[in-house]
């Protein structure tokens, strides 16, 4: 898959001939009384291009989990309009949110029943995910019996088991060590170049942003609004080490501090 | 700035420090030995009755009271051997269990829709919440006079009772499970499509599960009370001879033994039930969800 680069830096929206898939379009949010507060979200404008990959960067606190839920369509927004026309986004939260009452396996096939798929093809399906994640053996392990990094990746399991055209992730592996964290983004990157999925990933490290993204998207904070973006040219596989996506992440970082400080100011 | 010294990752690489990752952090889950099990569930009770015994049996020695007051343990065991032998002891203890049960299974299809109402429903839970956790700490022989009035001394009043004692308490464990749900769960639940009665299923109900069952727990244990207090108070020759029957008719007969045999029958089977009923339900939910110590 060879990404369509633009040149596009700031705001864009993708063309109206390309349909997006995500389109985020003029989303005001605050929380409260409307008006009454600086709201948390301030003209959001930001397109997600079919099979693309968009990191989303900020500040915590900014108001990124907020958009991934207006997206996710648990929240509506103030005002403006998110539209997803290939159907319900899958979601995957900064906890990996399995139900503690299944097994992985289980857990799996519950996305599969909800999603509609009949009986008979779900064990084999939640199979072929679990092999996928590189969990094979995992199947009728309980939740509780797997590792903080079994859990995200079943968690990613279940989420590509919905099927969804785009796949949300609100910093699914902030919390993991290094290690974990980087075979993680590898397997990530493998799923996401071998399917038509598009991803709008959340995160507070620069480095992961670059390493995974097709388009970084700075938030500023309070109110968010989208400060600036960067095509990442870098080709995958990368390498979270790699010197490009150092320097790239050396450049994102000292804007991302800049926009802090710019707080401090008044 | 593009893909100067990008070295591509080798897969097999990756996969080796996957695995051990995996094998680092991975939780082990092993069964305890019967031996230890013997060891730490079943001696330390056993030992607790025996040392109940022996300090009884020497109160008897020491004659610290009269013999009609506190008599000889093996006294207790001659009633036992006689019911037994009489046929009638499973008899007795069947009339209450059966009631009991049969009551429990009515609470339980009375609370469970009545807790989800309170729990789910803002209005229902506004006017009847307080009411119904209030109605917990109210001790149901409280409703024995009014049932046995309205009623009659009837098996209809014992239901009444067992009703009464154990329908808030069904209720109000599901209430506080439903409560205590991670907003989480619902919400993961919701990105997957599982709303309103699909929701309910597959997400809320077994997320409550475990308050549910501590209710049921508590539930049980309220019937078996309550219906304890009712057949003592209300016994009549027409009802069938209860436990609580049992104990009344060893009073007026003063029949200290029995007395004593009839409450050691009702706090044998208060346990029985809950051993091998609840507390299995209770373990086997908890241990599903790595939620129980052992
Ligand atoms: N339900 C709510 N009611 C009121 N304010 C809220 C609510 N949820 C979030 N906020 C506020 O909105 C702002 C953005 O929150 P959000 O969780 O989206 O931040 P975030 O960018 O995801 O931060 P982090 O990186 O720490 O996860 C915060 O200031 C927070 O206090
Ligand atoms: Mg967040």
């Amino acid at each position: 898959m060879t990404p369509a680069l633009t040149t596009a830096t700031s705001g864009t929206a993708v063309g109206d001939d390309i349909p997006a898939a995500v389109r985020i379009d003029h989303v005001h949010k605050s929380y409260g009384r409307p008006g009454a507060d600086r709201p948390v979200l301030d003209d959001i404008t930001l397109d997600v291009r079919p099979g693309e990959f968009v990191c989303l960067l900020g500040a915590s606190g900014c108001g990124k989990s907020t958009l991934l839920n207006l997206v996710a369509g648990l929240d509506r927004p103030t005002a403006g309009s998110i539209t997803v026309p290939g159907g319900r986004p899958a979601l995957m939260f900064q906890e990996h949110a399995l139900f503690p009452w299944l097994t992985a396996g289980r857990n799996i096939e519950l996305a599969l029943r909800l999603r509609g798929v009949p009986r008979a093809g779900r064990r084999a399906e939640a199979e072929r995910l679990l092999e996928l994640v590189r969990l094979g053996g995992a199947y009728g392990k309980r939740v509780h019996e797997l590792s903080g990094g079994m859990r995200q990746r079943v968690a990613l399991a279940r989420a590509l088991a919905q099927d969804s055209r785009v796949l949300l992730m609100d910093e699914p592996f902030a919390a993991l060590d290094a290690i974990t964290r980087d075979v993680l983004h590898h397997e990530l990157t493998r799923i996401w170049s071998e399917t038509e999925l598009s991803v709008l990933f959340v995160t507070h490290n620069v480095r992961e942003a670059v390493r995974l993204g097709q388009r970084v998207v700075l938030l500023s904070s309070r109110p968010g609004r989208v400060v600036r973006e960067w095509e990442v040219g870098i080709p995958q596989p990368r390498r979270i080490e790699d010197a490009a996506v150092a320097d790239l992440s050396v450049e994102i970082t000292e804007e991302l501090r800049e926009e802090i400080r710019r707080h401090g100011r008044h | 700035m593009a893909g100067t010294d990008t070295t591509p990752v080798a897969g097999g690489d990756l996969a080796g420090l996957e695995a051990g990752l995996d094998a680092l952090d991975a939780v082990q889950v092993k069964r305890t030995p019967l031996r230890q099990v013997l060891l730490q569930k079943v001696l330390p009770p056993v030992v607790a009755v025996v040392l109940v015994l022996v300090v009884w049996k020497l109160l008897v020695l020491a004659r610290v009271t009269d013999d009609y007051k506190l008599p000889d343990p093996s006294a207790v065991g001659g009633s036992l051997r006689r019911l037994w032998l009489d046929g009638t002891l499973l008899d007795i203890i069947w009339t209450s269990v059966s009631r009991g049960l049969l009551g429990f299974v009515a609470a339980l299809a009375i609370g469970t829709p009545l807790g989800l109402l309170v729990a789910r429903v803002p209005v229902v839970r506004a006017a009847i919440g307080p009411i119904l956790s209030g109605l917990q700490s109210l001790p149901s022989v409280a409703w024995v006079p009014a049932a046995v009035i309205w009623l009659g001394i009837t098996d209809a009043a014992m239901y009444a009772v067992i009703l009464l004692g154990a329908v808030p308490s069904i209720a109000n464990g599901l209430v506080s499970g439903v409560d205590q749900v991670p907003p989480l769960y619902l919400r993961a639940g919701r990105t997957m499509g599982a709303t309103g009665v699909r929701g309910a299923r597959f997400v809320l109900f077994p997320a409550a599960l475990p308050g549910y069952i501590a209710g049921l727990k508590q539930g049980w244990a309220f019937s078996w009370r309550s219906l304890m207090a009712a057949e003592l108070i209300a016994s009549s020759p027409e009802l069938g001879l209860g436990l609580g029957q049992y104990l009344e008719n060893a009073r007026t007969d003063s029949d200290m033994p029995g007395v004593l045999l009839g409450i050691l029958l009702i706090l044998f089977v208060g346990i029985a039930i809950d051993l091998i009923v609840f507390s299995p339900l209770e373990r086997r939910v908890l241990r599903m969800r790595g939620l129980a110590a052992r």
